[in-house]
């Protein structure tokens, strides 16, 4: 569903605002559960939105295309730091927390782990931080020039490079997208396979997710365990599809290749193992209180506040937020698994670990069934070269990922990418002020955004 | 029963006390400090910096230190500051926000330094090569010692890279950390 609004309609606009992008024409604006509505550019330039989540995505239209939010121009930039064509440049000054005693900690881009770099900058007073601003861009690598002028069969090694742990997410989404575009169906044997990689996807992130909070609040056995089992899962993926992550394994038109010999059992076996292990350690993490205080009322994301930023994936639906991309809009084969999403209210790091382990045994379930109900026949349908628009969603872990493309005799004349990360930072910038600066990297943890599927 | 260990420790005999064969002990003595000298010469610590990647090569490694890859076991292990760090391991594009913090992390290390360069985007650019924003992969910013190519490169293949890089550079680099006086 697609409309054009005038420049009133456009800013009164209502709904769970998804994402904002400009092209050479006009400017789009995308609602749930896929609601397309676009408005003619003038001057260069288009009406703010009013929409919390949409002040990242005017700052990167500004920085991509020049195109300016009319009431919208004192944002700082998103991407684009001014830095030279070597690199260098200015360091940030950002402007100091007015409170009296405040002072501010300077965090990246490089940080202390094995992360992506981004920067933040905490005022602080005491231990308590008043204040974070997360300044990003430092993945920024141009992945949406890069797909322009590429036919989507080439482009999906550029969907597959948007965030690599939900390379099977962001594959699918542009697969949906281009598929819409080329009004293509894809087999039925593809769809059931690609169910089973992003489950597994899911799974193999939730676990060693969990486990590296844990590790944060000084549990190291759950870490290693939890670390473990995501390399069970990486290796059955290896055995089954022959690559660790399942990286442009899910193409435009179906699958790359078909499930390998020994694949199925090898799966099994890691969903066993997974399955044998996680109450155990599920009852590690529920019955220490050294880990509970750690965790509980830390880092809160209120429900008002997540339904204001629409958002997805275990950071909404630990705040009371139901939203799935599987079920709304939903996209085959999820109608015929009945889908168990469990959702929670207190909207803190705890609620988020709830969320995804209990998401863990949901898609163990889901891939046992892809796996049983396997049809056979073809695995990919060569699109024609095809003239048209299309939108497509997938959930990944983190929340729905959505493409937008625009195919001109094959080729790609106009693409944009949202990741939910986009969503999640200004929500991680809200749940840092309400502890204090050392649970920071538990918190982080906790909503996990994607650097490089925010920064493209 | 307590009073009856009691007993048995006041009226019993101290057994004697087992010594090794005193040739032996020397020459376990002489292979450890020779084995020791050279092992910890080559307990290096690594500095990562991911300079536009798309952070799939930053789960796998992570996967090289879980329980079936355990980095540490070749002496090898991550630190967090640059400052500490023998070898400086890049992932992803040298991209044009990330340039300078990567040349600042580079010039941070204590010299002799090495740098690592892993997966396809760190050789050169990888998919995302031609982007103008990209600036290549890490040898566009930093010199670099080693690359270990693959999209990303699966655990054994970066442990295989990082341990041949030590080889390598054994006679190169300065035991660390020094050999105490009186070892020799």
């Amino acid at each position: 569903m697609i409309r054009e609004l005038s420049a009133t309609e456009w800013q009164a606009k209502q709904g769970r605002f998804v994402a904002l992008w400009t092209d050479a024409n006009f400017a789009y604006a995308l609602y749930h559960p896929g609601e397309l509505v676009f408005v003619a550019l003038e001057q260069g330039g288009y009406p703010a939105l009013a929409h919390k989540g949409a002040g990242w995505f005017m700052r990167l239209a500004r920085d991509l295309n020049g195109h300016v939010a009319r009431g919208f121009e004192a944002a700082p930039p998103a991407i684009d730091h001014g830095a030279a064509p070597d690199g260098s440049g200015p360091w940030p000054e950002f402007a100091r927390h007015p409170a009296e005693g405040a002072h501010q900690v300077a965090v990246g881009p490089v940080h202390a782990g094995i992360i992506e770099p981004g920067h933040f900058r905490f005022d602080v007073k005491g231990e308590q931080v008043l204040r974070l601003t997360a300044r990003l861009g430092y993945e920024h690598k141009g992945i949406l020039g890069l797909m322009r002028g590429k036919s989507p069969a080439h482009a999906a090694r550029f969907a597959a490079r948007v965030s690599g742990d939900a390379t099977v997410a962001h594959s699918l989404a542009f697969a949906h997208a281009a598929e819409q575009a080329a009004g293509l169906t894809p087999p039925p044997r593809a769809v059931n396979l690609r169910a089973i990689m992003a489950e597994l996807e899911r799974l193999a992130n939730h676990a060693s997710d969990v486990g590296a909070m844990a590790g944060d609040a000084g549990f190291a056995f759950l870490d290693a365990r939890f670390a473990l089992l995501r390399e069970l899962v990486c290796q059955a993926a290896q055995a089954a599809f022959g690559h660790r992550l399942m990286m442009d394994r899910v193409v435009p038109g179906g699958v790359a290749d078909d499930l390998a010999e020994g694949g199925r059992e090898a799966i099994l076996a890691a969903l066993g193992a997974v399955e044998a292990e996680l109450p155990s350690l599920r009852r590690v993490f529920e019955d220490y209180a050294s880990l509970q205080d750690r965790v509980v009322g830390t880092g809160l994301v209120p429900p008002a506040l997540a339904e204001a930023y629409a958002a997805g994936g275990y950071v909404g639906r630990a705040s009371g937020q139901r939203g799935d991309a599987r079920l709304s809009p939903g996209y085959a084969p999820y109608e015929t698994f009945a889908l168990y999403v469990p959702v929670e209210q207190a909207g803190d790091v705890a609620a988020r670990i709830k969320v995804r382990l209990e998401e863990i045994p949901e898609s163990i379930r889901l891939v046992r069934e892809c796996l049983a109900s396997l049809p056979g026949g073809a695995l990919c349908l060569a699109p024609d070269p095809a003239t048209g628009m299309g939108l497509g969603v997938a959930e990944s872990f983190r929340g729905a990922v959505w493409y937008w493309l625009r195919l001109d005799a094959g080729l790609i004349a106009d693409i944009f990418i949202a990741d939910a990360s986009t969503l999640h930072w200004p929500l991680l910038e809200h749940a840092a002020t309400t502890s204090i600066l050392a649970d920071f990297p538990l918190i982080n943890k906790s909503i996990n955004g994607s650097y490089a599927g925010g920064d493209l | 029963m307590v009073w009856k260990t009691t007993i048995r420790h006041i009226l019993g005999r101290a057994a004697p006390a087992l010594r090794p064969d005193p040739a032996l002990a020397k020459e376990m003595s002489a292979r450890l400090q020779a084995g020791g000298a050279r092992k910890l010469g080559r307990a290096l610590s690594i500095r990562h910096v991911a300079a536009g990647s798309c952070n799939g090569c930053e789960l796998e490694l992570r996967a090289i230190q879980n329980l079936i890859y355990d980095l540490t076991q070749y002496g090898l292990s991550f630190v967090a500051s640059p400052r500490h760090a023998d070898i400086l391991l890049v992932t992803g594009v040298s991209n044009r926000n990330m340039a300078q913090a990567l040349r600042q992390a580079r010039t941070a290390m204590p010299e002799p330094a090495l740098v690592v360069a892993v997966g396809d985007c760190a050789l050169d650019g990888g998919v995302f090569k031609g982007s103008p924003v990209v600036l290549g992969g890490a040898k566009a910013v930093v010199p670099v010692d080693l690359v270990v190519a693959g999209c990303p490169p699966n655990p054994a293949e970066i442990i295989a890279g990082l341990v041949a890089l030590v080889d390598a550079h054994d006679t190169k680099m300065p035991p660390k950390p020094k050999i105490l006086p009186g070892m020799t």
